[in-house]
């Protein structure tokens, strides 16, 4: 009896353990294993053909690229924008420091409307653009603007809090040890964030790889360029090919998931090397 | 003197602080800021008689009502689960625990597309239970109730991923010490656990709320895009999009902006008060 | 109420947290749990208060067997370490929780949990703090507000998990004496757990001094102290100096191999060679501290240093200095045969 669960004098863990184990397999366990039996009913061949099609493939391939890039420019400008919110004081800090979680707020399917009036060749920004032959809208590049917005906040997020855990004695003794500004930010800095980067890395780009409404209306939805695998599900839902959208749906998780997973080797093996 | 050098070595050059100020502004300005005027521009572009009409519109109005229909059953339904997992996992040692936290996340690891593509599997005419479902006239999906189902799955983890580190850290001393002053488990739950979690359950629900009324991806699989029938309001947006009616599809747009604002004010509120009562929020 | 405790065993995985314990606590006592982290003093007492559950063994409440009743009836105050105030209520409130959860029959009026509440925190000397959060007081008036709610359901049995164990030494002391105070005046049957070897020794009627999962002694403290059980005892309360029987064989006696303890104030300074056994050494260091006076003395063939304490007095009349030769005998000594089931931890 003390096996499974230590003792306590808390009452309903019985209720409450079984009530979730109950709500956690109606909703998402026993759905998602609809998935895989799904694709059982195509068999490895039948699988093997829908996963190595063309369009199967290039749509892949512009979901992973363009979801990499969008999550590399936020890994960036994201470092960029927690380094300001915790560093610096300037006026309208509080209100800046809330409205980065605006793409978690705002709904996907406004964020791509309004992506796509903006970076429209007649657009705000567009035109901008345009004036120098460059399409954003409506190319795998008006993907890439879509799904920065969307992984904005999780880079910014991850890094901020530890950012501000970062000991100032740290960095004075570096400094006083004769390292320049640049030196204690890629030595004593930089290291203590990598962890947080590679995590706000991980999550913004799972996020883009799923992601749907904010893409759709700025994609063009060329197949075979600007197409992203979960519009071909969608597309084949739309043709009762439900086999066929299950295969694309298992292997987006077999890929993501792969990915997820060398992301936490990585932090695994960096947070190892790391230790003090 | 001393102390001169020091904050010299500390800190950026005038320069370059105002460079990285100035490049993060720009970068939130571009893709925060602008978007979010665009919308309302867009809106009342050609004036406030327009805008008006495309709400009164009965499509937009049905489209309001279901959207608040799917947020008002999938949130109840994913606070009492979200209470009950933490409950379990940071009040009791148990095997399994964190094979269970990783599945809770599960719904945040898929696709919003496949999240709907799974309901479709079960319930779809060609699926497990289609004929079932059929044979004794129960449509549920490209019905509400598939809307609903669609809603609680992604926003499943919300409530429960606020509440499980913030009752972790919290620790269970408060709630043995009720029970050893002869508090019942209700009495303890009540009086005890529940107003430690307030701020956090708070922030869960007004996140997991705008999650439930602004979902596309999901829903739009399972909805069927029937006109004021199984339309919520970001699926009410795209079809006056694609039928080039901008003006509508901003003003309905501009709607769903204003929960995202409202949202993001109301949980910067509920922040500053859960730091200020001693409870800060432990994100996940 | 008088507990009684036969038996008792408690196992977390592979680790033995509780090894056949056997304590009778009087009615009306005040015990120490002593031992060092990890003993097993802590169990004992959640097992005591129903917050842990024994797997084998009797535990009895005036000669009732109390193993099945919940931490909700068995009528036991417990002060957790760090206090457990419920912290999104008031001092007041904190203090009349007990009171106001008991079921609508037993459950005082409105006016009589107000009067109750009042008189426990001026029992406690802090009324004027009723309507404080518990964040907003000090460390010394939260552990007295968790005992005032403790005392609230008028608890037959109280117990309390290192009651100062959070505090600075200022308020420890403070605290100690006002607990022991509080106890002559209320004599409720309390045992509490301390690591602190002086705060057993001061506060409490017995003391029962624990090492992994085993009792090692139960005694009043001038038993305790005087005449050690154990090594382990001897070690862990107070200063003490270790002799094993291949060096100082004289010492140790006919034993065998063993080895023998003697306190640092136990031990005769002299010039001249009081007698066979005594042994020369040199002085290496000698300093005054307060009203002592520490002498470190070394044997020629041995690096080990024999702590000796002398009284201020005693050292003015024959003041000693570094590199002197004089001759050490212990007034007082105990001998241990080595092999005893207890394993001598690192002093």
């Amino acid at each position: 009896m003390a096996q499974f669960k230590a003792h306590s004098v808390l009452p309903g863990f019985n209720l409450a353990l079984g009530y979730t184990l109950l709500y956690l397999s109606l909703i998402v366990l026993v759905p998602l294993s609809a998935l895989f039996f799904k694709t059982a009913t195509l068999g490895w061949g039948g699988f093997w053909e829908v996963a190595t099609s063309d369009r199967v493939l290039s749509a892949l391939r512009v979901t992973f690229v363009t979801s990499f890039a969008a999550a590399l420019v936020n890994v960036v400008f994201g470092l960029i924008v927690a380094w300001v919110l915790v560093r610096y004081r300037f006026f309208g800090k509080r209100v800046v420091d809330a409205l980065v979680d605006l793409p978690f707020a705002l709904p996907t399917a406004v964020a791509g409307i309004t992506l796509a009036t903006l970076y429209a060749p007649n657009g705000w920004i567009g035109q901008y653009f345009a004036a120098q032959d460059i399409k954003i809208a409506y190319t795998p590049l008006g993907i890439v603007v879509a799904l920065t917005f969307i992984g904005l906040p999780f880079v910014v997020r991850t890094v901020q809090p530890v950012l501000e855990d970062v000991e100032a004695e740290v960095e004075e003794a570096a400094a006083s040890l004769g390292a320049g500004r640049w030196a204690v930010f890629r030595r004593v800095i930089f290291p203590a964030l990598y962890p947080a980067l590679l995590t706000g890395f991980a999550l913004a780009f799972a996020r883009a790889i799923g992601e749907y409404g904010s893409v759709i209306f700025i994609a063009g939805n060329m197949p075979y360029i600007s197409e992203i695998a979960p519009l071909l599900i969608v597309a084949k839902l739309e043709q009762y090919d439900y086999a066929g959208a299950t295969a694309i749906a298992v292997l987006m998780l077999l890929i993501s998931f792969g990915f997820l997973l060398t992301i936490n080797a990585l932090q695994w093996w960096t947070s190892r090397r790391g230790v003090r | 003197m001393a102390q001169v050098q020091a904050r010299i070595a500390t800190h950026e050059s005038q320069g370059v602080t105002l460079l990285l100020i100035g490049t993060a502004l720009l970068y939130l300005l571009l893709f925060l800021g602008l978007p979010l005027f665009a919308v309302f521009y867009e809106a009342f572009r050609k004036g406030w008689e327009l805008y008006w009409a495309a709400l009164q519109e009965p499509d937009a109005w049905s489209a309001i009502k279901l959207t608040f229909i799917a947020a008002a059953i999938a949130v109840p339904a994913n606070l009492v689960f979200g209470v009950a997992a933490a409950w379990t996992i940071a009040k009791f040692e148990f095997k399994g625990k964190s094979l269970l936290i990783t599945l809770i996340d599960l719904p945040f690891a898929v696709s919003p597309v496949v999240s709907g593509l799974v309901y479709v599997l079960l319930f779809g005419a060609q699926g497990w239970f289609g004929e079932w479902l059929s044979a004794h006239d129960i449509k549920l999906i490209f019905a509400v109730p598939g809307i609903v189902l669609a809603t609680i799955f992604v926003t499943f983890p919300f409530i429960a991923r606020e509440l499980i580190p913030l009752m972790q850290a919290q620790g269970k001393e408060e709630e043995e010490a009720a029970v050893s002053l002869g508090a019942s488990g209700w009495q303890t739950f009540w009086r005890v656990t529940l107003p430690n979690i307030k701020w956090g359950l708070l922030y869960g629900v007004i996140l997991c709320n705008a999650r439930a009324m602004g979902e596309f991806g999901a829903v739009s699989v399972v909805s069927g895009h029937i006109r004021g029938m199984t339309n919520t309001l970001p699926l009410h947006v795209e079809i006056l999009y694609n039928e080039y009616n901008f003006v509508a599809a901003f003003s309905v747009a501009s709607l769903l902006a204003l929960l995202a604002l409202v949202t993001l004010l109301v949980k910067s509120l509920v922040e500053w008060q859960a730091r200020r009562s001693g409870e800060p929020l432990q994100h996940g | 109420m008088s507990i009684t405790i036969e038996h008792l065993n408690k196992q977390f995985g592979s680790y033995r947290a509780l090894n056949d314990i056997n304590l009778e606590v009087n009615s009306g006592e005040l015990i120490a749990l002593l031992g060092p982290s990890g003993c097993g003093k802590t169990s004992l007492l959640r097992i005591i208060g129903g917050l842990d559950v024994a797997d084998s063994g009797s535990l009895l409440f005036h000669g009732e067997d109390v193993q099945q009743r919940d931490a909700r009836e068995r009528n036991v105050g417990f002060v957790f370490q760090h206090y457990a105030l419920f912290r999104h209520m008031t001092v007041f409130e904190n203090v009349a929780f007990g009171l106001r959860v008991k079921p609508k029959k037993q459950r005082p009026s409105d006016a009589e949990i107000k009067r109750r509440v009042l008189e426990l925190l001026s029992l406690v000397q802090l009324d004027w703090l009723a309507d404080r959060y518990p964040a907003q007081l000090s460390g010394g008036q939260r552990q007295r507000i968790a005992l005032a709610r403790a005392l609230a359901v008028e608890p037959k049995i109280l117990l309390l998990d290192e009651p100062f164990g959070a505090l600075d030494a200022q308020v420890r002391k403070e605290l100690r004496r006002w607990l022991r105070r509080l106890h002559d005046e209320l004599h409720i049957t309390s045992i509490f757990v301390t690591h602190d070897q002086e705060e057993a020794l001061e506060v409490a009627d017995r003391v029962v001094v624990m090492n992994k999962g085993v009792i090692e002694q139960v005694g009043t403290p001038d038993e305790i102290y005087a005449t050690p059980a154990s090594p382990f005892v001897y070690q862990f309360i107070g200063n003490v100096n270790l002799f094993h029987s291949r060096d100082h064989a004289p010492w140790t006696g006919q034993h065998g191999d063993a080895v023998a303890y003697t306190r640092p104030h136990d031990i005769d300074i002299s010039p001249i060679q009081q007698d066979a056994t005594a042994l020369p050494v040199e002085v290496k260091l000698v300093r005054a501290i307060g009203s002592v006076v520490r002498v470190e003395v070394a044997t020629q063939n041995s690096s080990e240093l024999i702590e000796i304490e002398l009284s201020r007095e005693r050292f003015e009349l024959a003041p000693l200095a570094n590199g002197d030769k004089v001759f050490i005998r212990p007034r007082q000594i105990r001998v241990f045969a080595t092999g005893v089931p207890h394993e001598l931890s690192a002093a």
